[in-house]
């Protein structure tokens, strides 16, 4: 192996790894914060695959303005999303999702 | 093995362990460190890659702010948040969600795998990529409505979290008649007779 880190191929497989963790603990979890935790995992390694391919296409920086607009969503995202949390766990003194069936009754 | 390798290896190790234990600790609490330690991992590569301004604003953001925010809703919701849910629902269905998703992914990564045979050097690049300075420059000119966009959509959450958050507490006080289930064990006495049983069964 001539270089670890100096091909892309090792940063697209780390990405894809995160992002299938992420996407497993989101659909497999019930706990509604461990499920924000694993959307934030996908949106960090999609972060993580942005600059990687704008290190190899280094002419301009439109991967890092990507990956920058990605990073302020995603903290409006946790705040709103923290926020219905706490509502919902006012209305069913629970943070499990199985509870948040009112719509189907 | 040399000091960028190491840099590498040592990350994408704490990017891994992270992301697992986010996904598989029981306690929230653990989970959310999980997440720092990703969070972190990836900063390290952010450095690697030579963005420093996105190794920052990953730092600032994330291990910062977002990251304090999972463990302050833990800490409010306490011992709640770790409860395992009351219906005793069966699993499967999540089980089998999970395990097609992970292998429809990992399919279409080892698939893939077969076109980057040939490997992609990182190459060189210019003395400034990633500085401050340039991605600052860039998000100032070429996107700049967006990143106007972006500070109205700030605004918009986080006026839509207190909001939410908030709930309809104040309606309450002047009116009393919000039925949740914290409020039939606390708050002051009724003048008429709260209806029982879960949210929406003849509430109305």
């Amino acid at each position: 192996m001539s270089s670890l880190s100096d091909t892309l191929e090792h940063y697209v497989l780390l990405s894809a790894l995160i992002f299938t963790i992420g996407g497993v603990g989101f659909l497999v979890r019930r706990n509604v914060l461990v499920q924000l935790m694993s959307i934030e995992l996908m949106l960090n390694s999609v972060n993580l695959l942005l600059v990687a391919f704008n290190r190899v296409h280094g002419e301009n920086m439109a991967g890092h303005m990507f990956a920058f607009f990605i990073i302020a969503v995603a903290a409006a995202e946790v705040a709103v999303g923290l926020a219905i949390v706490l509502s919902y766990y006012r209305l069913k003194a629970t943070v499990y999702t199985d509870e948040a069936d009112l719509l189907r009754h | 093995m040399s000091a960028g390798n190491l840099l590498f290896a040592v990350c994408a190790i704490a990017c891994l362990v992270g992301a697992l234990v986010t996904v598989a600790a029981q306690n929230p609490i653990r989970g959310a460190m999980g997440l720092l330690t990703t969070i972190f991992g990836i900063a390290g590569l952010f450095l690697k890659l030579r963005a420093e301004f996105l190794t920052a604003i990953q730092l600032i953001v994330y291990a910062g702010a977002v990251v304090v925010l999972f463990v302050f809703v833990l800490m409010l919701l306490g011992p709640d948040a770790r409860a395992p849910a009351r219906s005793g629902r069966s699993g499967a269905s999540r089980a089998l969600g999970g395990v097609l998703f992970a292998g429809a992914s990992l399919l279409a990564l080892f698939s893939l795998g077969g076109q980057l045979e040939q490997s992609h050097g990182l190459g060189n690049v210019a003395p400034g990529h990633g500085s401050v300075e340039s991605v600052g420059q860039l998000i100032f000119s070429e996107g700049l409505f967006a990143f106007e966009l972006v500070t109205a959509l700030l605004i918009v959450a986080v006026i839509g979290a207190i909001a939410v958050a908030r709930g309809r507490q104040g309606a309450v006080r002047k009116k009393q008649t919000l039925r949740s289930p914290r409020d039939l064990f606390s708050g002051p006495p009724r003048t008429r007779p709260v209806a029982g049983g879960p949210l929406g069964e003849g509430a109305e």
